[in-house]
């Protein structure tokens, strides 16, 4: 088993508390499903739009990071599956997807002594 | 306008095992911790802004959003009840997860799964009435401590003593294992028939043991209305707490004195709980299964179905009190059975059956033996020996009513001392 990140990006969120209903109902389904199946790690947490970005130690701290929606990263997820095609075939799952969002898979990075 | 302590105290059991099934019963207190927080809460809001339309769905969602916030707080220190235990982690599906499990939550299972774990073997019978008295019933230390009449640190300690060990079980008792659940149906019937005889024949205040009643037939009868609970031992639980609790109000008189069962106004009887009670009796003929339950309901009834002390079939019950010493010998049915022998065969006679108990020295410290012989010695006219009887039982009194039943019973041993001398 290899650990996967799940980085969701864009996607719309709820604009009324009912739609807002659905979609968690959807999240909390699929982290059912994730969880059943032994592929959640860890469920991460979805983030705030805004915060702020830090360039350089010497510069200022500013305000950002303004990256256009489809991009902006929503939250993030880990997860376990054996190969880099089953963590990517089981973000097929994301209900971000039928909000017009995206999951990029990343492996987690193993950096031996 | 106050909230009464009823709505509390119900709502408590209802809260508290919602909460555990979303903490795990290892957090017991914790969820004891977010009900206590929710009552705090609505005393100081409902003082400013009145008690809201449904007062039980507010302190529901105050509860939820107590529990949603203090999983935040706690999650990277605590774990929670391992079915939830990732969902609780990630603010993707917490408030939703604690929702859930609201949402689900059935009123009736929960309090089920909650009074069978504390029917958990390792605790003492004592303990585990106190238990499902606290966690199922709502009932304070206070309450319990009135209700045993024990000291509130004394009840304090036991409490927190048995909570540990509960906690120790793991989990939450599984109500669909149909063996297990058969197999620990006794135990709980036992606590809560223990529940019952400390508010019908106990030594605490009239109104703790009415709420003791009370409390007894709400959770028997949720017993008698779940499918694998609802056996005929079962059955004739919840038969034998309405008969007695039908005569509950006249066994105590308007001033809070206890009036025996010979002298009582059976017009005052509860009706209405009579025949409940009876309608349970018939219930729970079905099938092969006698027990204790069963006939000390038929004994109820017949005294609950005789307009008299003299139309009452005593021949019956004294039958009755011999099966049962079969089933469960004790001195103080012994003692019962010797009393519907003199009944029927005459003071004389019941003396000899009480000298006959083979471990009366036991009952040495019940006050209701020395009454009981007192009279008996009374009616055969032996009002020196029944005057020792009844001074005796009153330094046994147990509280302020026992103790002016006895004083009445010993000054009327005083005054009808004539009748024996007259001729």
């Amino acid at each position: 088993m290899a650990e996967f990140l799940y980085l969701y990006r864009g996607g719309q969120r709820g604009t009324t508390p009912t739609e807002s209903d659905q979609i968690m109902q959807k999240w909390m389904n699929w982290f059912k499903e994730l969880t059943a199946s032994g592929n959640l790690k860890d469920g991460g947490q979805p983030l705030e739009a805004e915060g702020k970005v830090i360039y350089s130690k010497a510069g200022p701290i500013t305000d950002g990071p303004f990256a256009e929606a489809k991009d902006l990263v929503g939250g993030y997820t880990l997860v376990e599956a054996a190969t880099l095609e089953r963590a990517a075939q089981l973000a097929k799952g994301c209900p971000i997807l039928e909000r017009g969002g995206a999951v990029e898979v990343r492996p987690i990075m193993k950096l031996d002594m | 306008m106050e909230p009464s302590d009823h709505l509390f105290r119900h709502e408590a059991g209802r809260m508290v095992a919602a909460l555990t099934r979303v903490f795990g019963l290892h957090n017991l207190e914790l969820a004891e911790d977010v009900v206590q927080d929710a009552f705090c809460r609505a005393l100081e809001v409902w003082k400013l802004r009145g008690i809201p339309p449904n007062p039980s769905a507010w302190l529901m969602r105050t509860a939820r959003n107590r529990a949603v916030d203090l999983l935040r707080r706690e999650r990277t220190a605590r774990t929670f009840a391992p079915e939830y235990g990732r969902l609780l982690q990630t603010e993707w599906t917490l408030a939703n997860a604690v929702q859930e499990v609201f949402d689900t939550t059935d009123l009736r299972d929960d309090q089920l799964r909650m009074m069978f774990s504390c029917c958990h073997r390792p605790l003492p019978e004592a303990a585990q009435v106190m238990l499902v008295l606290a966690l199922v019933g709502g009932f304070g230390v206070r309450e319990i401590a009135a209700a045993f009449v024990s000291s509130h640190s004394a009840v304090e300690k036991r409490l927190t003593r048995a909570k540990h060990t509960l906690k120790a079980s793991g989990a939450l008792f599984d109500i669909t294992d149909e063996a297990d659940f058969a197999e620990r149906l006794p135990a709980v019937q036992r606590a809560l028939y223990l529940v019952f005889s400390e508010g019908y024949h106990g030594a605490s205040e009239a109104i703790v043991r009415a709420d003791l009643c009370n409390e007894a037939i709400r959770l028997t009868r949720l017993l008698a209305q779940h499918p694998l609970a609802a056996t005929p031992s079962t059955q004739a639980l919840l038969a034998l707490m309405y008969l007695d609790a039908a005569r509950l109000a006249s066994r105590l008189d308007a001033t809070g004195n206890l009036t025996s069962l010979f002298n009582q106004d059976r017009s005052r009887w509860d009706r209405g709980m009579i025949d409940e009670g009876v309608a349970w009796l018939e219930r729970s003929a079905t099938g092969n299964e006698l027990s204790r339950y069963h006939i000390e309901a038929a004994i109820a009834s017949a005294h609950a179905r005789a307009p008299s002390v003299e139309q009452t079939d005593w021949n019956a019950i004294v039958s009755l009190y011999d099966m049962l010493t079969r089933i469960a010998p004790s001195p103080i049915i012994a003692l019962n059975r010797a009393i519907a022998v003199a009944q029927r065969d005459g003071p004389e006679q019941g003396l000899r059956e009480i000298d006959a108990i083979p471990d009366r020295d036991r009952l040495n410290r019940y006050p209701f033996y020395h009454a009981a012989k007192g009279e008996l010695e009374l009616r055969r006219a032996n009002n020196r020996l029944a005057r020792e009887q009844f001074k005796t039982a009153l330094t046994l009194a147990r509280n302020p009513a026992e103790k002016r039943f006895y004083e009445t019973r010993l000054s009327e041993s005083l005054r009808s001392r004539a009748p024996k001398h007259r001729e």
